[in-house]
């Protein structure tokens, strides 16, 4: 069977004419020392346009997408990608210029970032804003080495080493503050699935540098403690950093600084709308309170008289995270999301998310055990333990497939065994809401009637469902192939 | 209220979908938030606005900037004005390559995986090592990344970094150095602008790695043959520009332990910057120690080839705080990009298009040089980017060329890496000969001393 572009196409075919050599040409020799040239070329394919669209095209109908239907990864925030950002972004304007080609030349791109950093600001109650990282984790080190940053300053990096975590925090976390040399300290859920306050108590003393708090948590629950978690931490000296990646919950009606928060990271590829790009392109701005500001990346955008700027001279910033200014292409798209939402749109969409959530949640916590039985905000967790002896959660997510839907996030997190964590977003309708909670009911009953039938998903359905049947994930583990 | 074309709920879903929940008011749903919290709350102060308006707002600050596409451009330093075939922004276009995510449920995934599969195989060929990820951010966290690598993997923590790196990946390394606790020396270049080898110490204890960039940042192709010998077990890492590798011997050759590179010119528009394409390959013994996603082939039930996420157990979501790096959300849009271009390209025509940028450079540094009052700085083999000397300093010359329509180049002098005036001048196969006659003859003019009047049209 053909799989990849490598198994197609003959010697001699490609898939690009280059213009002929307008100048004149010099023996290769000449130019570059014999040892330096290469003697073997990459073997890249060698395929016509024609066969490259079509490939392409083809793997694209293997793919399930936000623009396929429900698409409900926790944690994820997976709405629809509005495809007038995709053009905006696409504007000579910005997609064909240089960072290099000077401020002058560069007011629209500058202007665009100032005014997103002050949107962005404005949204999370923040003082000041950096662009540049490219996705939440690298917003999450930003902030890490802000923290290390700012007690290096004072002085008293030496005794500030931990960063408490608590267990229902988003799944970076831990490896962002130990790429800073940071100890972590994981804090425990309670039973109300909140930061065990006790828990919590019992670490808190000089040698905490600060917390990492996702809010809501993965759980998909408001830290109703908040403010007595942030005025905890504040009292021993430390830092509060938030995890925004579930911002959707609340953007419009709550802001992570007026819960006293210091430092804050947007997933501009979740909340604002830019498309998830199988993976990417992200952002992950990070706003800071006043007193960090210092620390933040150069260059900083500033605004001066009649225009804006480039601002390097930043004695105790971090220093550079980006080869440029971060993904400025997502920033186009999340500028124009917020300004064709406004206050009054991203108000409705906490409230639209949420909705549609606790919808969910109502409907299938009566099939599916919700250990954390109250309500929740934009995500909730599901388990199926002690539903059947033989299935698991992933079966369960294996057999949603046929039916056409794409499964949630499962087995995260990490404190909820055989779990299902499901996020609808606000920009799915009632009725898909409908077609994915009786898909779920139905796999439940087929759990007792058939659970072969689960074991045995996906079934290789054709369009948007699987393209293939389960797959051996032990054996690409054990002999990994990485490449053709 | 407005009624917005994203959510799809109307008040009287909103009222059904309440009633299922057992509440009466939306409000409700959000009690768990502290009322003092939601008191404080402030808006924006954004009216929302229509699709037809945003696209008049947006498109009007297009407008306020300059771009590659009115001038003629000779700016590169790590973002280069290559031509990007017109398949590649249609196909990356497709919803199900453009809304989809991390390829979490592979049954669902299989396009993804498989290309990211192709991207990590056509990598390896590029730059001749056994494998690759499926990307990192850029090219400057991309190599402080495999900085990072090299730590963990031998344990040490000082490392040598080419003063003729580009000075923007270097400014990532400092700042991702200072964080883990790493120290960085600098190793001068020779009058040929390559690593000046001798200056490499022959002590090599608690030595973790040697980063190198070639071209580098002068454009200068680095020679690194014999390289490895020098540090022994330290890593040999290098950063190399993907399109150079169509005509230059790939780092692989040269005992390279990691190679990264900025993947922008495979495809990928200059977009301001970003998003940009992190390259990262190494060694098949290192594949554990490896940051980012990758794809791996398997089988499914029916022994029908398949593509799932390879060696998960090395990333953060597993591994927590003792994982390879804390990279999730990667640039998988821009690795397709680059996967399609090479497809496209192809085997042949990757080495015509090495060439056509190679031709074009020497053709323009050639003319350039014979303008009195410019020379070339550096007497080392270069590809496609080269500096050079004026007698003037370059700011003004920018200035003037500019206001003829060109993006003269980058002056070198906020950088502080060479004394005099320098000017880093990058050339693809977008430019013509008639182009380049033209900034040519406007240079050549520049040698009056009285400064260019009237050159503004």
């Amino acid at each position: 069977m053909k799989t990849t572009i490598f198994d197609m196409g003959e010697e001699g075919r490609t898939g690009l004419r280059l213009p002929p050599c307008d100048v004149p040409e010099r023996n290769l020799t000449e130019l570059i020392p014999a040892e330096l040239i290469r003697k073997e070329d990459p073997r890249l394919p060698q395929v016509s346009q024609v066969e490259v669209v079509r490939h392409y095209t083809r793997l694209s109908r293997m793919n399930y997408g936000v623009d396929n239907g429900i698409y409900p990864l926790g944690s994820c925030t997976m709405k629809y990608n509005p495809r007038i950002n995709e053009d905006m972004a696409r504007l000579a304007g910005f997609a064909h210029a240089h960072p290099l080609q000077g401020e002058e030349l560069s007011q629209g791109a500058l202007r665009l970032m100032y005014e997103l950093g002050e949107y962005l600001c404005a949204i999370g109650g923040m003082d000041a804003i950096t662009l540049q990282p490219a996705a939440g984790a690298h917003g999450e080190l930003t902030g890490m080495l802000i923290i290390k940053k700012h007690f290096e300053r004072i002085k008293e990096l030496h005794k500030r080493t931990k960063i408490l975590l608590p267990d229902s925090a988003h799944g970076t976390n831990p490896a962002s503050a130990a790429m800073c040399g940071f100890e972590v300290v994981h804090i425990p859920s309670d039973s109300r699935g909140l930061v065990d306050l006790q828990a919590l108590k019992a670490h808190l003393d000089e040698s905490v540098a600060g917390i990492m708090l996702t809010n809501p948590n993965t759980l998909g629950l408001f830290e109703t403690d908040i403010l007595e978690i942030t005025k905890l931490i504040h009292d021993v000296g430390g830092l509060v950093y938030y995890d925004g990646a579930n911002l959707n919950a609340i953007v419009g009606r709550a802001r992570p600084g007026d819960m006293g928060v210091d430092i804050v990271h947007y997933n501009l590829h979740k909340t604002f709308s830019t498309p998830h790009g199988g993976g990417g392109p992200g952002a992950g701005p990070v706003a800071v309170v006043k007193k960090l500001e210092p620390y933040l990346p150069v260059p900083r955008i500033v605004k001066r008289k009649n225009s804006y700027a480039l601002d390097y001279d930043r004695p105790h910033s971090i220093g550079k995270i980006h080869s440029f200014y971060g993904n400025f292409g997502v920033l186009v798209r999340a500028y124009t999301y917020i300004r064709m939402m406004g206050d009054e749109g991203l108000r409705a969409v906490s409230t639209n998310a949420v909705l549609n959530a606790n919808y969910l949640r109502a409907r299938l916590s009566r099939v599916y055990k919700a250990p954390y039985d109250r309500l929740c905000m934009h995500e909730f967790v599901l388990t199926t333990k002690g539903m059947s002896e033989e299935i698991r959660t992933l079966d369960v997510a294996k057999r949603l497939i046929d039916y056409g839907v794409h499964p949630s996030s499962i087995y995260f997190p990490l404190i909820v065994p055989e779990v299902m964590m499901i996020e609808p977003t606000e920009t799915v309708s009632k009725e898909e809401l409908d077609r994915f909670a009786d898909a779920l009911i139905k796999v439940a009953q087929e759990m007792k009637e058939d659970p072969q039938i689960l074991k045995e998903a996906p079934h290789a359905v054709p369009v948007y469902g699987a393209a293939v049947r389960r797959l051996d994930e032990v054996r690409a583990a054990k002999e990994p192939i990485l490449r053709g | 209220m407005s009624t917005f074309e994203f959510i799809p709920n109307t008040p009287e879903d909103q009222r059904k979908m309440l009633a299922e929940i057992g509440l009466s008011d939306i409000e409700q749903l959000f009690a768990d938030i502290p009322a003092e919290v939601l008191r404080r709350f402030q808006p924006i102060g954004l009216e929302p606005l229509s699709e037809l308006e945003v696209y008049n707002l947006v498109s009007q600050i297009a407008a306020q900037n300059a771009h590659t596409g009115e001038y003629v451009s000779f700016l590169g330093a790590g973002i280069y004005d290559h031509y990007v075939p017109a398949i590649i922004a249609h196909l990356i276009s497709r919803g199900e390559f453009l809304t989809c995510y991390t390829p979490y449920q592979a049954e669902l995934s299989q396009g993804t995986l498989t290309w990211m599969f192709e991207f990590q195989t056509m990598i390896c060929e590029l730059t001749a090592m056994e494998v690759a990820n499926s990307s990192m951010y850029d090219g400057g966290s991309a190599l402080a990344e495999a900085m990072l690598m090299a730590k963990n993997v031998t344990g040490k923590t000082r490392f040598l970094v080419a003063r003729s790196l580009n000075p923007y990946y270097r400014k990532c390394l400092e700042t991702y150095a200072w964080g883990a606790g790493l120290e960085l020396f600098e190793i001068p270049f020779t009058k040929t602008g390559q690593l000046d080898r001798d200056a490499i110490p022959k002590e090599t204890e608690n030595l973790a790695g040697l980063i190198v960039q070639t071209p580098n940042f002068f454009g200068v192709i680095e020679d690194l043959s014999g390289l490895k010998d020098l540090i022994k077990d330290a890593f040999l890492i290098v950063s190399a520009n993907p399109i150079s590798l169509g005509i230059l011997a790939p780092p692989g050759l040269f005992g390279a332990d990691i190679v990264t590179g900025e993947g922008q010119p495979l495809g990928i528009p200059q977009s301001f910057g970003g998003p940009l394409l992190g390259l990262f390959a190494t060694r098949m013994s290192y594949v554990r120690r490896m940051p980012g996603r990758m794809a791996g082939r398997t089988v499914d039930a029916d022994g029908r080839i398949g593509y799932v996420m390879a060696l998960q157990t090395r990333e953060q979501h597993i591994r927590r705080e003792k994982a390879t790096s804390n990279i999730c959300t990667n640039q998988a849009l821009m690795a397709l990009c680059a996967a399609i271009y090479l497809a496209t390209v192809g085997r042949r025509g990757l080495r015509k298009l090495a060439e056509l940028n190679l031709q074009k450079a020497h053709y323009l540094a050639e003319k350039i040089v014979k303008i009195p009052g410019f020379a070339l700085r550096f007497s080392g083999p270069f590809f496609n980017e080269f500096v050079v000397q004026t007698r003037k300093k370059p700011a003004r010359l920018l200035k003037a060329l500019r206001d003829e329509g060109f993006f003269g180049g980058l002056d070198l002098a906020p950088y502080e890496l060479l004394d005099g005036n320098n000017l880093l001048i990058a050339v693809t196969e977008k430019r013509t000969r008639e182009e380049m006659d033209r900034f040519v003859t406007r240079l050549r003019l520049d040698r009056s001393p009285s400064p260019a009047k009237g050159w503004r049209r």
